[in-house]
């Protein structure tokens, strides 16, 4: 229902090209180690590995059992053992120590691992230092993007957002360069390129570099997308850290969508199994929710049953012709639909129970209020009281986190008493877990205002006037500060509502939190693909702390077609949320874009939390 | 035509020799060429010579001498260094100049000094007798006898493995003779003393006799190889020269003659059936051919104006002397049955047909007819074509190609390419042998030595445009060519500063495909200018190219940062670049805590080295007094690093983990790693109200949380009574309708009902509609007159039952706005 997309709306890439790609290079790597062989698979790999290539195609190329990576002694029989990891250390040990045990039960096979997007020289390392790189060979599975829907190709590397934006660890950067150099070589270059943020830039240049390493081969070739823009997820925190009120982030939220699907619970199936459900664009009844406000769809989806029921009915009065043909064509579909419709009320009745409480409610409120900064001593007490009643650790953190980027970091005092209410509440150990979060930026403390000005004064004095002034922007960008409230100001992201905001016909990206905010990346990119540049947004740029770090990159050709320039191909690095995306589609559909998304990995407030925290060993 | 095959001279049955000259040399020799060292080049390379006077005869002597390199058509600059030995020139074109102590000099084309290696130290003891500079297929070696009479050699220069032969037994006195050969890959030395002949290998010295030598043989005075070392030549003092293999197995034949003290180089032509031995001598050059089956050989006598030296080439001898640099070898088969007097190949007639023809002779049908007849035409344009290329004057190259062309037209389906290729070689060759450039190449040594490495030398030479000319010409493909001397080209100008130099490359270059910056730069380094070549490198897009060779230089810093640059962090790893601040704390966190640990305190990072601990406190340490001593260290780095929150925080859990450990012990359960509230929780639970009371004021747990916590964990218990008691203990500082709500939780509306009553009046609606009591919940709102609260009682009115006070809101709501 609500906004079928428009009729110019151009049409988006073929995507399946990449999983065909990815299959054809797992099946030749598994064809190097020919024989029956066992394959042992890291569990963050198997969700996606299924979306590529299934248990029979696995089995047609001779994999004869299949193992996951876990931290016990594996029993296969198999001569030839092969295993399909991520880059990781501890994986590296589960290797070494399976070839080790061999060696002292003096068995000898064929070990292999593929490293899945690449390998990394640390990795090597281990093996060789456990004394087994001999015995192990070593290859790469380029499996780095995995198209979720027609419009969302995710990258499926959750510890990226942890690994870059706290402990400043850079490899993965040229994984996303090389996952952008094969879109540009599969889908022709790229005519605009805008980005904001420190690893944006970076990945776009090391992207520049592998292009011109192997120039050529995508010159000549028409652009099927027109513009590019990628963005660092610690330039909008913010919108991440929000609770997400359109259906498909709230069953984010609520159930944990992995890899494009959900495992919903007998809570919802209202039987006593689980059932696995593909969210996706196939999904018809999904797809026409996905982007609704929450309000909206159990009033659709009451009327889509009622449909639905109207449908059926037409069987009464048919004639034996009719109801032939009736069952033959349309009993299967309306079944499906059936099927799919149950599903979701169901889904929707449990996210009722759970939301619609009084607690939800007064949750999203403290929400709305930190967003606007009114109120900020009653927010400050309701989340204490969050504390204190040990509501749920993550979700704590959260509106601390989103306390501290909305007002630019805690105040002193605040800062100590809620870290130590925290503390007391859910455990010591997240001492480290506050240390962490200061180091990203996510919970900071006021600079304490007056030893600063004592500084400056006593500084400014020995200088001019002129200096002193520049003294001051250092003091003040000593701080990494979130200057949210101004950017608020100046890009409008409180809506001002008269009356009720609508919606069922929402106006503007803020329906996607109520009507309350409009996500801030979103409305960055909305700026910068309305200007074409960054021009104009100066002062944004220098409040985000990004002014040196947002480029734009046009070439001066013509060939891209009208069609493929609105095609926009927005890059998430460090994650995007269900409700970004929402929002972006629906500014595609107001504007006559179409939006594709690259993401590192789908996120959303306590995927980020969890990364941050410091879970006991 | 007949004077053409004047310079001819029949040796043997059918081969002919001849002597031509290439160039009158123009150099300006103030010596006579037998004072002095000289070595040239093979492939019509450069010639050195260097006066050897001064170390003679006088040590002391003021003159300097001056070594002198010039083109094969004929620089210069003062020797300084020590005494030389020997000089050679190495496949690469440069000069090797082997020292008295055994230092080897590496000069470049234009005397520019390139490196400096030694042949070990027995040699520099024992001082250099004498040296020989050899071609392998390894590139160039260096042979040694030392004034011990050893022989020290090495294969290759330019990855120099020394190699010391074994001693010849009972040799006292310098060998008379002595040569390096090649064979099979392996480098030997043969040598004479007197009339023995002694074959060293690495291993061994054996002895050894030529096949088939003619007794009466007193001392062999010299001994010559051919170029592919496959014969040798050997000359005694009787004047007697036996020539064979040079595995002395095979004698190809010997023979007399009357010379004394002569040098002799070897003369052949690849792939012909005979072999001949050019033997030098005072103002003579013999020039002995042998035949197979025939026990005597053919002397035929040039007479020579002048002192020559001789260069063996693979298809000829370069001979020169003061004033002129001729060029003596075999006419090829084609040329000869062309020129051959009275010849009637087929070859010979197109050619003269042609000329009838130019001469508009009817004859020339004739001539063309009767190679017709043969069916020979083919043959005969091949023929024209292949004398062609073995000729050096211009003329005779144009008129043997004419002939060719003429014949083509009266062939169906001759292949045009060695026509045309021919031409173009030819016209590269007479280019090269220009007198200004002097690279005499024949056709055969062309052809064997490539045209890219004709390239490389002509780009040593500095002969940039003529290199680029030929390229285009031949229409090379840039990566091979153009590009090729584009890059290599300036890196070589010396005296231009690195900067400019590697600008300069840039602006010439730009983008050009398949120019690799880094190849570039290698190469600049190779020439010992590293500031350049990291110039260079800057313009290398590829990060990946870059940190190797800089690591090579030994730039580890510039690497790294290079390496860091590109965000490749792995490219650091692989290539070993310190690992301390890319990857190093990914890998450290997983792999090496202690360097981790390390790393933070060289650094003084105390914040990481409290985290660190506190980390060690949960993963490595099991008890708990190894638990609280991590945690103190934790605390004291907190300390250092000035955060006194975490200091403090870290304190109370190491209090609160004593304690934990305490209660454990006296009560039981578990109470290890729980959170303060959940202590304190646990406790109540297990009805220890004093006990959790002491922790709660220990621990200074606010009023706020303490209410809470009573208040969850007494509802857990059902315990009504307790939280009555608890309830009424002192005002709430939660407010009251927490109670509400928690006994709603547990579906105690009878409780709640206590404590609705004792909600404040902002939340007691709220609390009212907890309970389910709308209608009192309406009386309250309508009493507060509070629009809000209307509402949100009117939202709670369902049903009939509620009716009532629906209308009863909707009245007080008409009325409210009425005043």
């Amino acid at each position: 229902m609500a906004f079928p997309h428009r009729l110019d709306a151009p049409e988006l890439p073929d995507f399946s090209m990449l999983k065909r790609l990815a299959r054809d290079q797992l099946i030749y790597l598994l064809e190097q180690l020919p024989g029956k062989k066992d394959l042992f698979i890291e569990a963050d790999l198997m969700s996606p590995l299924d979306r590529i290539a299934n248990v029979s195609i696995l089995k047609q190329h001779e994999v004869d059992k299949l193992y996951k990576v876990e931290n016990k002694p594996a029993v296969s029989s198999s001569e030839q053992l092969c295993f399909l990891v991520r880059p990781r250390i501890k994986n590296m040990r589960y290797v070494a120590s399976l070839v080790n045990a061999d060696k002292l039960a003096g068995r000898t096979r064929k070990y292999k691992v593929i490293f899945s997007p690449q390998k990394f020289h640390a990795c090597e390392m281990v093996l060789e230092e456990e004394g087994v790189y001999g015995d192990v060979s070593c290859d790469e599975w380029a499996f780095s993007l995995l198209p979720l829907d027609v419009d969302l190709l995710s990258m499926e590397l959750p510890e990226f957002f942890r690994d870059y934006f706290l402990e400043g660890d850079q490899r993965w950067i040229n994984t996303v360069a090389q996952a952008l150099h094969l879109l540009s070589t599969l889908y022709g270059p790229f005519p605009n390129c805008y980005g904001i943020g420190r690893c944006a830039k970076m990945s776009y240049e090391l992207w520049r570099t592998l292009e011109e390493e192997e120039d050529g081969e995508t010159k000549g070739r028409r652009p099927e997308i027109g513009h590019i823009f990628l963005l660092d997820r610690d330039v909008d925190f913010v919108t991440a850290l929000c609770s997400q009120v359109v259906y498909e982030g709230l069953v984010d939220d609520t159930f944990r969508i992995k890899c494009g699907s959900v495992d919903f619970g007998p809570e919802v199936t209202s039987s006593d199994r689980s059932l696995k459900v593909l969210l996706n664009a196939e999904d018809k009844v999904f797809n026409e929710i996905r982007n609704e406000h929450f309000s909206n769809v159990f009033g659709f989806l009451s009327q889509k049953a009622r449909n639905l029921q109207a449908q059926y009915d037409r069987r009464r009065g048919m004639d034996i012709k009719q109801m032939k043909n009736f069952v033959s064509q349309e009993l299967k579909g309306l079944k499906q639909e059936h099927r799919l419709l149950s599903v979701h009320i169901g889904a929707c009745e449990s996210i009722m129970k759970k939301k619609t409480k009084q607690d939800f409610q007064e949750l999203i409120k403290t929400e709305h209020a930190l967003l606007e900064g009114f109120n900020i001593r009653e927010s400050t007490s309701y989340i204490e009281e969050h504390i204190d009643r040990q509501v749920s650790p993550i979700e704590s953190l959260r509106l601390m986190c989103l306390l501290s980027i909305t007002e630019n970091g805690l105040i002193p005092k605040d800062y100590r008493s809620l870290k130590t209410q925290y503390l007391q509440s859910y455990g010591p150990e997240h001492l480290l877990t506050f240390s962490n979060l200061r180091r990203a930026g996510l919970l900071t403390e006021q600079a304490p205002g007056d030893t600063l000005t004592a500084m400056e004064s006593k500084v400014s004095k020995l200088v001019t006037d002129k200096a002193a002034g520049k003294i001051t922007d250092a003091f003040s960008s000593l701080a990494k500060r979130s200057n949210f409230r101004a950017i608020s100001k100046k890009l409008n992201l409180i809506p001002r509502v008269d009356g009720e905001y609508d919606l069922k016909v929402p106006r503007d990206m803020a329906y996607v939190f109520s009507g309350a905010y409009v996500p801030l990346s979103c409305r960055v990119i909305e700026q910068v693909l309305e200007r074409r540049s960054w021009q104009g947004l100066d002062e944004v740029l220098r409040l985000l702390n990004c002014s040196e770090l947002a480029f734009t990159d046009m070439t001066k050709e013509d060939k891209a077609s009208s069609e493929s320039l609105r095609l926009i191909l927005v890059v998430f690095l460090g994650g995007c949320t269900f409700s970004e995306i929402s929002a972006l589609r629906f500014l595609g559909r107001e504007k006559g874009y179409r939006f594709i998304f690259l993401t590192t990995a789908v996120t959303n407030s306590a995927r980020l939390m969890e990364a941050m925290s410091e879970v006991k060993a | 035509m007949d004077c053409y095959t004047a310079n001819w001279n029949p040796l043997g049955d059918s081969a002919f020799y001849r002597k031509y000259e290439l160039y009158s040399m123009d150099w300006d020799l103030k010596e006579e060429l037998r004072d002095c060292l000289v070595a040239a080049a093979p492939y019509g390379g450069p010639l050195v010579s260097l006066l050897r006077k001064p170390w003679r005869k006088e040590k002391a002597a003021s003159v300097t001498a001056v070594l002198e390199i010039y083109s094969a058509s004929a620089c210069l600059w003062p020797w300084k260094s020590g005494p030389v030995v020997s000089l050679g020139w190495s496949a690469e074109e440069e000069l090797l100049c082997v020292q008295e102590d055994g230092g080897v000099l590496v000069y470049g084309l234009h005397g520019d000094f390139r490196r400096h290696f030694s042949m070990g130290n027995e040699v520099l003891q024992n001082r250099v007798l004498d040296a020989r500079i050899f071609h392998t297929e390894f590139g160039s070696g260096v042979a040694i006898l030392t004034g011990a009479h050893r022989f020290t050699l090495s294969a290759n220069v330019s990855d120099l493995k020394l190699r010391r032969m074994p001693e010849v037994p009972g040799l006292q006195g310098a060998p008379t003779c002595w040569t390096a050969l090649c064979q099979d890959r392996v480098a030997h030395i043969l040598l004479a003393v007197g009339p023995d002949l002694y074959l060293l290998d690495q291993s061994a010295c054996s002895a050894v006799t030529p096949f088939g030598l003619a007794p009466g043989v007193s001392s062999f005075l010299q001994m010559a190889v051919s170029f592919t070392y496959r014969h040798l030549a050997l000359f005694t003092d009787t004047g007697y020269i036996w020539m064979g293999t040079a595995s002395l197995k095979e004698k190809l034949c010997e023979f007399n003659c009357n010379i004394r003290a002569p040098r002799s180089r070897w003369c052949s032509r690849p792939r012909s059936k005979e072999r001949a031995v050019v033997v030098a001598w005072e103002r003579r050059l013999m020039v002995g051919v042998m035949r197979p089956r025939a026990s005597s050989i053919l002397g035929g006598l040039f007479v020579l104006d002048e002192d020559s030296y001789l260069v063996p080439e693979l298809d000829g001898v370069r001979i020169f002397s003061r004033s002129t640099h001729e060029f003596l070898h075999e006419v090829p088969v084609a040329s000869e049955e062309i020129f051959k007097i009275a010849s009637m190949a087929p070859g010979a007639l197109l050619l003269e047909a042609q000329k009838e023809y130019e001469k508009e002779s009817q004859k020339a049908d004739e001539y063309l007819r009767e190679i017709q007849e043969l069916g020979q035409l083919t043959q005969a344009v091949q023929q024209c074509i292949e004398a062609a290329g073995h000729e050096h004057r211009p003329d005779m190259q144009k008129s043997l190609l004419r002939a060719a062309s003429f014949g083509k037209c009266f062939l169906d389906r001759f292949p045009p390419d060695s026509f045309v290729r021919m031409c173009q070689d030819l016209r590269v060759l007479n280019a090269i042998r220009d007198y200004h450039i002097g690279i005499p190449l024949t056709y055969s040594q062309y052809k064997q030595l490539t045209i890219q490495v004709l390239l490389d030398r002509l780009v040593l030479r500095r002969l940039y445009p003529l290199a680029i000319q030929i390229c285009e010409y031949l229409r090379l493909p840039e990566v091979q060519g153009v590009s090729r001397i584009l890059a290599h080209g300036p890196v070589q100008q010396k005296d231009v500063s690195d900067e400019d130099v590697a600008r300069a490359i840039n602006q010439k270059l730009g983008d050009t495909p398949g120019v690799s910056y880094s190849d570039i730069a290698a190469r600049a380094y190779g020439c010992g200018r590293t500031e350049l070549a990291i110039k260079l490198l800057e313009y290398e897009p590829r990060s990946g190219e870059q940190v190797p060779l800089l690591l090579k230089m030994k730039r580890s810093k510039l690497a790294l940062s290079k390496a860091i640059e590109s965000g490749d962090t792995d490219l650091g790893d692989v290539h070993g670049v310190a690992f301390v601040p890319t990857g190093a704390p990914w890998f450290c966190k997983h792999q090496e805590l202690e360097t981790l640990k390390d790393l933070y305190n060289q650094d003084d990072n105390h914040q990481e080295l409290g985290s660190f601990h506190i980390r060690a406190s949960y993963a490595a340490e099991e008890r708990i007094e190894g638990r609280v001593a991590a945690l103190q260290t934790a605390a004291d780095a907190f300390y250092k690093a000035k955060n006194e929150f975490a200091a403090k925080a870290t304190e109370d859990q190491m209090r609160l983990l004593r304690l934990q450990r305490r209660l454990e012990d006296e009560l039981g359960g578990r109470f290890l790693d729980l959170s303060l509230h959940d202590t304190v929780t646990t406790l109540i639970l297990g009805g220890h109200n004093k006990r959790a009371e002491q922790l709660a004021r220990d621990f200074r747990i606010p009023d706020k949380r303490l209410w809470w916590l009573k208040l969850t964990a007494l509802a857990d218990l059902e315990d009504w009574e307790e939280l009555e008691k608890f309830s009424k203990s002192k005002k709430s500082p939660i407010g009251y309708l927490p109670f509400v709500e928690i006994c709603m939780k547990q579906h105690n509306k009878y409780e709640a009902k206590k404590y609705a009553s004792r909600v404040g009046p902002e939340q007691k609606v709220k609390a009212l509609l907890l309970v389910g009591d709308v209608a009192q919940a309406a009386d309250v709102a309508i009493e507060h007159r509070n629009e809000a609260e209307l509402s949100l009682v009117l939202s709670h009115c369902t049903g009939a039952t509620d009716g009532a006070t629906a209308d009863k809101i909707q009245r007080a709501r008409a009325q409210a706005q009425k005043k």
